[in-house]
C-alpha cells in the first residue's frame, strides 16, 4: 500500500507541478487530517463497533464478557505496539521477515519526523488501531468459553509473533513487499492471519458446550447490527485512510468497499430468503462484514465494478463457508470468524490480481506484471501467512495453556457465564 | 376468595386487563414468563443454523377475587384471550385462605 501511494502521489505531482523532487517529502496537511480522522474510524470500529457485532451474538450471561475481551485488547494491543510491535513492523528489516528494534518505545518517532507525505506518529497511530482490531477479531472464535488471562496472554503473544511479522512483509518494506504483493488494507495481513488463527483456536479449545445442536442463538441481534453499522462506516478510514493521502485514491477505495458491502449483504439475503424462506436481519449484517472483509486488500486497485464483483462473490462464498466449518467440518469458531473474515481476506486477495485490470476498471498491475504472475505472488503470499499464523497460534496456545493452567473454563463457569464468572457482573438486571 | 392465575398470549393482556376491569375486577398482577404446553417452542435460523426456542414468552396474570365473581371471571378471561390458535394458554383457579390491605390493615374480601 505504501509504494502504490507513493508512486501514485509522484507521478501525479511531477505531471501536474513543475516541483522539485524532495516535494513528495512534504507535510501535507490534507493528508495528515485524513489520516488522524480516519485512526480514530479504525479505532471506532473495535470500540464500540466488533465489541457490540460479538457482543450480539452470544448468550446474555457471557455478553460483557465480549465487550470486555475486546476492550482488554484493544488497550494491550496499543501499549505492546508502542513497546515493540510497531518497531517489529515497521522497524529496519532483518532479511525481509521482521522489523528490528530500532523503533521500540516509538522511538525516533517524533512529531516532526516524516512517513511520506503525514508524520510518522501519525502514521504510527494509524497502524496502531489496525493492531488493536486484528487480535480483536479473533475474540469470535472463543466466546462463552476461554479463560480471561489466556485471553490476555495469547493475545499479546499473538500480536507480536504472528501480526508484527506478517505486517513487516506486506507492508513494512519486508519479503512480501519486495515481490509487489497486493494488499491495499489488510487482506492478508488482517483478515487472513485472523482467520486461520480462529479456526486453530477453536479446534485446540474444543466447542461450546452443547454445540452444534444446543448451543443457545444470539442474545441480540439489533445489538450485532449496531456494531455492523458501526463497523461498515469505521471501514471507510480502515481502506479509505490506506491511502495514506486525501485523494482520488482514497474516495475510490471508499466507493469499492461501500459497494461491496452492499452487494455482499443482499447476496447474504437472498440465499437466506431462498433457502430458509426468511431473510434475516444477523445474516444480512454478516453479509455486510464479508463483503467489507472482502474488498479490504482490493479496495484501493479495482473500480466500483471490482466492488460489485467481490461483493457478490464475498456474500455466496462466505455463506456456504460458514455452514462448511460449523456443520461438516463441526469446528466451533463460534462467530464464523474464518468463513467471515479468513475466507473473505483471502478471496478478495487472490481476486484482486484480476480485477485490478484496466477491463474491470481498476488502476492496472504493476508494469511488466501479468495476472498469473501477480497470481502467484498472492497466492504466495496468503500460503506463507496460513502457514505462519497456524504455525504460531498452535505454538502460542501451548504456552499459554501452560502459562494459566489450561484454556478452557470450567463447566460451572461456562454454565453461569462469564459475565458472572470472570467479571463479577451481570449484562442485564433488570431489577435494579 | 379464590386466587386466578391464567396464562396468555402477550399480546392480549391489555384486552384481558380492560375487559376484567369492566366486570369489576379491581387488580391484577402480570409478569412476563416463558413456558411450554402443546404449542412446544419454534425454531430460529442464524447464518444457516437452526435453534431450537424450548421456551415461548406468555403473560402470567394473577388477581384474587371474591367467590361470586369466579365464574364471570373465568368466561370473561377465556372470551378475550381466545385467538383460536394452539398457545392461547390455560386458567387455574385456587382457594385463597386470607388477605390484607397493608395500607388500612382491611381483612377478607374488604381488603381485595
Amino acid at each position: 500500500m505504501l509504494c502504490f501511494a507513493h508512486i501514485g502521489a509522484a507521478l501525479t505531482l511531477s505531471l501536474l507541478l513543475p516541483l522539485p523532487a524532495f516535494a513528495q517529502d512534504a507535510l501535507n496537511s490534507g493528508d495528515t487530517a485524513w489520516i488522524i480522522a480516519a485512526t480514530a474510524l479504525v479505532l471506532f470500529m473495535t470500540l464500540p463497533g466488533l465489541a457490540l457485532f460479538y457482543a450480539g451474538l452470544v448468550r446474555s450471561q457471557a455478553v460483557l464478557s465480549v465487550v470486555m475481551q475486546c476492550f482488554a485488547i484493544a488497550c494491550l494491543s496499543s501499549i505492546l505496539w508502542l513497546v515493540a510491535g510497531y518497531s517489529l513492523a515497521f522497524g529496519d528489516s532483518i532479511a525481509g521477515w521482521v522489523g528490528g528494534l530500532d523503533k521500540a518505545f516509538f522511538s525516533g518517532v517524533t512529531s516532526d519526523v516524516l512517513s511520506g507525505s503525514i508524520p510518522e506518529i501519525v502514521f504510527a497511530m494509524f497502524q496502531m488501531a489496525f493492531a488493536v482490531i486484528t487480535p480483536a477479531l479473533i475474540v469470535g472464535a472463543y466466546p462463552e468459553r476461554m479463560k480471561f488471562s489466556a485471553v490476555l496472554w495469547m493475545s499479546s503473544l499473538w500480536l507480536l509473533l504472528v501480526y508484527a511479522p506478517v505486517c513487516h512483509w506486506v507492508w513494512g518494506g519486508g519479503w512480501l513487499s519486495e515481490m509487489g504483493v497486493m494488499d491495499f488494507a489488510g487482506g492478508i495481513v488482517v483478515h487472513a492471519t485472523a482467520g486461520v488463527s480462529a479456526i486453530v483456536i477453536a479446534m485446540m479449545l474444543g466447542a461450546r458446550r452443547g454445540f452444534p445442536e444446543q448451543v443457545r442463538p444470539p442474545h441480540n441481534p439489533g445489538m450485532t447490527a449496531t456494531g455492523a453499522a458501526m463497523l461498515w462506516v469505521g471501514w471507510y478510514g480502515f481502506n479509505g485512510g490506506s491511502q495514506l493521502a486525501a485523494d482520488g485514491g482514497a474516495g475510490m477505495a471508499i466507493a469499492t468497499t461501500h459497494i461491496a458491502a452492499a452487494t455482499a449483504a443482499i447476496a447474504w439475503m437472498a440465499i437466506e430468503w431462498i433457502k430458509f424462506g426468511k431473510p434475516s436481519l444477523v445474516g444480512a449484517v454478516t453479509g455486510v462484514i464479508a463483503g467489507l472483509a472482502t474488498v479490504t486488500p482490493a479496495s484501493g486497485f479495482i473500480g466500483p465494478m471490482g466492488g460489485l464483483i467481490l461483493g457478490f462473490t464475498a456474500g455466496i462464498v462466505c455463506f456456504y463457508a460458514v455452514q462448511i466449518v460449523k456443520f461438516s467440518l463441526k469446528i466451533d469458531d463460534s462467530l464464523d470468524v474464518f468463513a467471515v473474515h479468513g475466507v473473505g481476506g483471502i478471496i478478495g486477495s487472490l481476486l484482486v490480481s484480476v480485477l485490478a485490470l484496466a477491463v474491470f476498471g481498476g488502476g492496472g498491475l504493476a508494469e511488466g506484471q501479468t495476472v498469473i504472475g501477480q497470481l502467484g505472488v498472492q497466492a504466495l503470499g496468503v500460503g506463507v501467512t496460513l502457514v505462519w499464523s497456524a504455525g504460531f497460534t498452535f505454538l502460542i496456545l501451548k504456552v499459554t495453556g501452560a502459562l494459566t493452567g489450561g484454556l478452557r473454563v470450567t463447566e460451572e463457569q461456562e454454565i453461569e457465564g462469564l459475565d458472572i464468572a470472570f467479571h463479577g457482573e451481570s449484562g442485564y438486571d433488570l431489577g435494579r | 376468595m379464590k386466587l386466578v392465575i391464567a396464562v396468555i398470549k402477550p399480546h392480549k393482556l391489555d384486552p384481558v386487563r380492560e375487559a376484567l376491569t369492566e366486570i369489576g375486577v379491581s387488580g391484577l398482577t402480570a409478569s412476563e414468563v416463558k413456558g411450554f404446553g402443546r404449542q412446544k417452542g419454534h425454531t430460529e435460523i442464524y447464518r444457516g443454523a437452526e435453534y431450537t426456542v424450548a421456551f415461548l414468552p406468555k403473560v402470567k396474570i394473577e388477581l384474587v377475587i371474591p367467590d361470586d365473581l369466579v365464574e364471570r371471571t373465568m368466561e370473561t378471561i377465556r372470551q378475550t384471550a381466545e385467538t383460536g390458535q394452539i398457545g392461547d394458554g390455560k386458567i387455574f383457579v385456587l382457594d385463597v385462605e386470607r388477605a390484607m390491605r397493608i395500607r388500612t390493615g382491611e381483612i377478607g374480601e374488604e381488603a381485595l
